[in-house]
């Protein structure tokens, strides 16, 4: 199996602050990997330094096994839809696409032309007087037409309604489809992602927190409530998450490589928001590398 | 990437081409003319074109736009080169096609940087070839006022004419995608790339072109050739030595850079002897630091020169002539470039490790 990302102990500071630190992640080709944390937690970080817009302070990252944006060859692999996809405004919807087909050998001026006419965007008019879903149509179109065979995209949903959001996205799940693309897409919006992905990365504070198959993750992770007790009491299988307590009652999500047999929990599944959340959540996380280090392994 | 780099400086490339070619035209037609009138009027050629209001006009309007022309070019089209990608953040679009940051550059700035040096080319050599009767009835010993009476090796005339135009165009231009690159905002990198580019035009012809090996030449002090000196008058009388004697030195068509006056033993002097003020006969009309050009013109002065030159006073000119024209251009023309290669050079570094 080849991968389409990964890094070791990758690391992007400006100044005195991390953006990302010791980064260490794998994610395997064919997958739509979803890319969530909160804002300012090093997605977009993560994702400039794969297409090769930043370059690492510490640690390599490697993308379809090249070094990004090294070589035309490696450009021509990976699509890449910027953060408030970024469109030139006084060129015109052909600009664009002509502009693809000067740049891009692959280009695949069908593919791009079909999927203009089809969303229904006029050849004439400027990027700057489309609306942001029509923009963004237009820079997927200029991703996916260029044939590679990694795209990322970074927040592109962020501006946009939400039938224009779910317009997309689906649009982008037929892409996937049809072209075999592996696809990492970020967000900082749950709901987005969990219609679309199969594999799920979370960082927080600029640490890769969580990055693991999504049915995997699902299985995983179980609510636990009961009276109220320690959580470091729990068998060295199972992994605090986030912990709250009442006076009486402790609620816990865990990360359990088995099942939970103790009979004083009671055991509920967690919905994907639920469990993202808890990583997110505040000081009770556990702040230990282990947490992250045990589930890419 | 030829046509991505036609499309985004193609309005740019619009109007300055535009302005440039009818310029040129105009300088096609008229320059026949002047050729004409050169041949018709000889020696009074200077006066007859100083009379022909349109060519004169003509001359000051296409030196002006070839002084302008670097700022325009590295200001217009060097500077939003790329910051405006930057600004626009069109540059996570333009580097993530198949073409690498350093082609994408290495494009944009090499086409445009050409057309821009092209512009450059055209003007300064359409002028330098209108304005040739002009450099030949000026060595001839003809003069006049403006620009029609400047030797081209004078400051006005050198920056306008020949090849180093070409060398302010690539230095500006070079400029210009610099300053937009550190700046990474369109706006505030046209300001800083006029600004400096304004500084070296005047820095070079104040502080570096006079100091390229100037010629030396100690001419006698006469009467005809007097241009001035500066005295405090008061009641008529000088009060206070005489001072900064100038004349116009016999050398047609070249670039007096500094003049000073000398004594016998070939020091230069300060004060003029004070036995002049006396010599000049009074009265003088009142005036602080006052010219004395006009006033003493009109007089019979001859004695007071004679009895300077009998006691070895002298003027030493320092110029540059005529004939070194080419030669300086060719300097001034390849300092700029390797000015504008560095510049370069420092943005392929820069934008490399831009994020």
């Amino acid at each position: 199996m080849t991968t389409a990302l990964r890094a070791q102990g990758l690391g992007k500071r400006y100044g005195r602050r991390d953006a990302l630190s010791e980064c260490t992640l794998e994610v395997p080709t064919g997958r739509v990997v979803g890319l969530v944390g909160p804002n300012g937690a090093g997605k977009t970080t993560l994702l400039n330094l794969a297409v090769g817009l930043l370059t690492p302070t510490s640690g390599t990252i490697e993308v379809l096994g090249g070094r990004p944006a090294e070589s035309p060859a490696q450009l021509a692999k990976v699509g890449y839809v910027a953060q408030d996809t970024p469109t030139y405004p006084t060129f015109t919807v052909e600009d664009h696409l002509r502009l693809g087909a000067h740049l891009n050998p692959g280009w695949d001026d069908a593919l791009a032309r079909d999927r203009i006419a089809r969303l229904g965007l006029d050849l004439r008019q400027k990027a700057r007087k489309l609306s942001g879903g029509q923009r963004a149509q237009l820079a997927l179109t200029l991703g996916i037409a260029k044939r590679p065979e990694l795209l990322i995209l970074d927040e592109p949903v962020a501006s946009l309604d939400p039938l224009a959001r779910r317009e997309f996205l689906q649009d982008l799940m037929e892409a996937v489809a049809d072209y075999e693309l592996s696809v990492v897409l970020s967000s900082h919006l749950v709901s987005d992602l969990e219609r679309v992905c199969d594999y799920l990365v979370v960082i927080v504070d600029s640490r890769v927190r969580l990055a693991d198959d999504l049915e995997a993750i699902l299985a995983a992770h179980h609510r636990l409530s009961g009276p109220r007790r320690d959580p470091s009491t729990l068998p060295a299988d199972q992994h605090v998450v986030s912990a709250s307590h009442t006076e009486r009652q402790t609620t816990l999500v865990v990360r359990a490589d088995g099942p939970i047999h103790d009979p004083a929990w009671s055991v509920g599944q967690l919905g994907l928001e639920d469990l993202v959340l808890a990583y997110m959540g505040g000081p009770s996380v556990d702040r230990s590398p282990r947490a992250a280090l045990e589930v890419i392994g | 990437m030829i046509w991505l780099t036609w499309r985004q400086i193609r309005a740019q490339a619009a109007v300055v081409g535009t302005a440039a070619v009818v310029l040129a035209l105009a300088l096609l037609v008229t320059g026949l003319a002047v050729r004409d009138l050169f041949d018709e009027t000889g020696g009074g050629f200077i006066r007859a074109l100083t009379s022909q209001g349109g060519k004169t006009t003509l001359l000051n309007f296409g030196s002006a736009a070839v002084l302008l022309l670097p700022a325009v070019l590295g200001a217009f089209w060097g500077a939003p080169l790329v910051a405006r990608e930057l600004e626009a953040g069109t540059h996570r679009l333009a580097w993530n096609q198949t073409v690498t940051r350093t082609r994408w550059l290495a494009t944009r700035m090499g086409l445009t940087g050409l057309a821009a040096l092209a512009v450059a080319a055209l003007l300064g050599l359409a002028l330098a070839w209108w304005c040739k009767p002009i450099d030949a009835a000026i060595l001839g010993g003809q003069s006049g006022n403006g620009l029609v009476g400047t030797p081209r090796v004078s400051p006005g005339a050198f920056e306008t004419r020949g090849i180093v135009p070409i060398g302010y165009a690539a230095f500006a231009f070079a400029l210009g995608v610099a300053a937009g690159a550190v700046v990474r905002r369109a706006v505030p990198a046209m300001a800083i790339t006029v600004a400096l580019v304004v500084g070296v035009q005047i820095a070079v012809p104040t502080l570096i072109r006079p100091h390229l090996a100037p010629a030396s030449a100690t001419q006698r002090i006469t009467q005809e050739n007097f241009a001035g000196m500066s005295a405090v008058i008061m009641n008529g009388r000088p009060v206070g030595p005489m001072r900064d004697l100038a004349i116009d030195p016999d050398l047609p068509g070249a670039w007096v850079v500094s003049q000073e006056t000398v004594d016998a033993s070939g020091h230069a002097i300060d004060e003029l002897p004070s036995w002049l003020a006396g010599c000049v006969a009074p009265p003088l009309p009142p005036g602080v630091g006052a010219k004395l050009a006009p006033e003493l013109k009109q007089r019979d002065t001859t004695a007071c020169f004679d009895r300077l030159a009998a006691a070895g006073y002298r003027q030493r000119v320092s110029y540059q002539p005529a004939s070194r024209f080419w030669s300086l251009q060719a300097i001034e023309t390849a300092g700029l470039l390797v000015l504008a290669g560095l510049l370069t050079w420092f943005t392929f570094w820069w934008v490399r490790r831009l994020a």
